[in-house]
């Protein structure tokens, strides 16, 4: 068993409130991803069976959204927006820079096991550009000396 | 001009709180809708504003939920549009974090209207902290009496869940929106049958966005008359718009429709960044086509934007200045829409690819004259043959870009590289 009772539990909990079991199984993924940092094949089992939906079912959804990782990633997987906003404000270069400090390439993890980058689509965060998501924690308004102190106080963390 | 309507308490820190959300008159107009309105009273007055929809295609609301069968023995159901995916967009998002309870009571408002006892928002699953703002201001609700069972003593009943996504743009579309719902991948369906008759779960459901059903409780408050009377006849009230890109203050700004997006760009924004000059501008989000420097009077209403060859679309207007290289914004986007294709129609999954493949050979510098013609050639067997709007919305850059700077796709292709070099912040 991967999932811990707690996961288990808010997983059971979601999905009393819906009129249809069937719809907490995004809701169910989101706590597995956040407990294990990725999702993979036989996670869809323990999810299946704590919300009592087949496990086709949680698999077939698991593949569709491309939010929830589906190999090991850094402790603090890095989304760096590149789209038209961001680009606009050096999100090109943003990414370049990450990449350099942290001496990995796109989607690789560092050697400590700590970062992982990746670029994805617009996040939302448009107006405060250029962005980055470092888990669930929204970073805006990018410029190199807040990025190296992002860096640091998460190196810090550990 | 700037009207603050939705953001009169924006800047408040405490308005998140239930009681300070009340102490302001929040929820009277719910109470007032328990007590002394029917239902079809309500849609009646939602009617009367003419408001139509913020999330992108600008549908009447009260019409929209007039089409909900009153008779149906199904249970009916609302849910409330927080996915706010397209690019440029970020408006939504300020709503659901600064005064959520707006939020709340508007879905409150609406969900009595059409007769249903549960209410969904549907956030973007990126959307963390905004997520947690709603739950936070909906347990605040149930403890209160203004969710939950005999509401307010009236016998309505009323469950409001909050339901976070995975990540894909087609999820904002309504279709998608409910598969995604019922635990499906998020496809779209085919329409009809139209969600107001066979939505979630096959039952009656109305779709609207965060800042339509914002809306709703402050057209209870005010009468759908005020709102009428904001604005301009056809395209009345206020809208969010998102300004971002190069101008020198971005940022969320309420204007009431039909001012003018100058002022937008200039007077609250301050203009382009750095001195430069203004080059292009997207006034509706990524899916809208591409205005010039001399439309920048265009008046922001439904209506205007359209005659000026664009759309109001969902808010998020996008600013370019004079050091922007088009066909890198062509290709920025239609990766965009090729990364999010849900893939069930051909057309749209291959197109999309084509299309930027097409793109990456140009800004490579291994682009042919002909290729030109051949990105034309792709939109045309995209545009009109797909299920849904995703396949229409990819085509519109890469078209707007071709006609409007077209030489600086010939000088790729000649030069092998750009006309106009991106000059923008660097972090290296
Ligand atoms: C590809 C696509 C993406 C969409 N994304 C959103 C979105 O993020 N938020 C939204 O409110 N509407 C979005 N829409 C529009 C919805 O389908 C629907 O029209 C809207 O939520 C209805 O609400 P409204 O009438 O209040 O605007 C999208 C449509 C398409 C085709
Ligand atoms: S147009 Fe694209 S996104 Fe829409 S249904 Fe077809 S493949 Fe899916
Ligand atoms: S374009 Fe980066 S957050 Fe929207």
């Amino acid at each position: 068993m991967a999932l811990s009772t707690e996961s288990i539990d808010a997983m059971k909990k979601a999905a009393a409130r819906y009129p249809q079991k069937r719809s907490a199984i995004l809701p169910a993924l989101t706590i597995a991803y956040r407990q294990i940092g990725y999702l993979y094949d036989d996670l869809y089992i323990e999810v299946a069976d704590a919300i009592g939906v087949s496990p086709n079912e949680v698999a077939s959804a698991a593949t569709f959204y491309t939010m929830f990782p589906k190999q090991k990633v850094g402790k603090y997987l890095i989304q760096v927006c590149m789209n038209i906003s961001c680009g606009l404000m050096g999100a090109e270069s943003l990414k370049e820079y990450l990449l350099k400090v942290l001496n990995i390439k796109e989607g690789e993890i560092t050697e400590d096991g700590l970062f992982t980058v990746v670029s994805v689509e617009c996040l939302g965060s448009c107006t405060t550009a250029p962005m980055m998501q470092v888990n669930q924690t929204f970073y805006e308004n990018l410029n190199r000396e807040k990025v190296d102190k992002i860096l640091n106080d998460l190196r810090e963390k550990g | 001009m700037e009207k603050k309507v939705l953001f009169a308490n924006i800047d408040d820190p405490k308005q998140p709180e239930i009681d300070t959300y009340i102490s302001k008159g929040g929820y009277k107009s719910l109470e007032k809708v328990l007590k002394e309105m029917k239902p079809e009273d309500v849609i009646e007055e939602v009617k009367k504003s003419g408001i139509r929809g913020r999330g992108g295609a600008g549908f009447p609301a009260g019409m929209k939920w007039s089409f909900v069968p009153k008779d149906s023995p199904k249970p009916k159901y609302l849910v409330c549009n927080g996915d706010e995916s397209e690019p440029g967009t970020c408006k939504d998002r300020v709503l659901m974090e600064h005064d959520p309870h707006l939020v709340v009571e508007g879905m409150a408002i609406s969900a009595y209207a059409i007769g249903a006892g549960h209410a969904f928002i549907y956030i973007r699953g990126e959307f963390d902290y905004p997520a947690s703002q709603m739950r936070k201001a909906i347990d605040q609700a149930y403890e209160k009496g203004y969710l939950g069972k005999n509401i307010l003593g009236t016998g309505y009943n009323l469950e409001m869940i909050v339901h976070t996504g995975g990540g894909a743009y087609i999820c904002g579309e309504e279709t998608a929106l409910l598969n995604s719902l019922e635990g499906k991948p998020g496809q779209t369906r085919i329409r009809p049958p139209f969600p107001a008759v066979e939505g979630l779960y096959a039952s009656p459901t109305v779709v609207n966005n965060v800042e339509t059903l914002s809306n709703v409780s402050l057209i209870i408050k005010n009468g759908g008359q005020w709102f009428s009377k904001i604005g301009t006849e056809k395209s009345t009230g206020t809208r969010i718009f998102c300004l971002s890109g190069h101008v020198k203050n971005p940022g969320n700004y309420e204007l009431e429709l039909g001012t003018p997006l100058s002022y937008l760009i200039n007077d609250l924004g301050g203009g382009v960044i750095d001195g430069k000059k203004l080059k292009a501008i997207i006034p509706g989000g990524s899916s809208t086509p591409i205005l010039k420097p001399e439309q920048i009077d265009t008046p922001l209403d439904f209506e205007s934007v359209a005659q000026a060859g664009s759309m109001l679309g969902s808010g998020g207007v996008i600013v370019m200045h004079e050091d922007t290289d088009m066909v890198w914004v062509a290709r920025t986007l239609a990766h965009f829409y090729m990364h999010e294709s849900c893939g069930e129609c051909t057309p749209c999954r291959q197109g999309t690819k084509w299309i930027y493949d097409t793109l990456t050979r140009i800004t490579a510098g291994e682009g042919k004259m002909d290729d030109i013609d051949l990105l034309l050639d792709l939109c045309d067997n995209i545009d009109g043959k797909t299920i849904c709007p995703l396949g229409d919305a990819a085509v519109i850059p890469i078209r707007s870009t071709i006609e409007l700077f077209r030489p600086e796709y010939e000088h790729y292709i000649k030069n092998g590289k750009p006309l106009v070099e991106n000059k923008f912040m660097s972090f290296v």
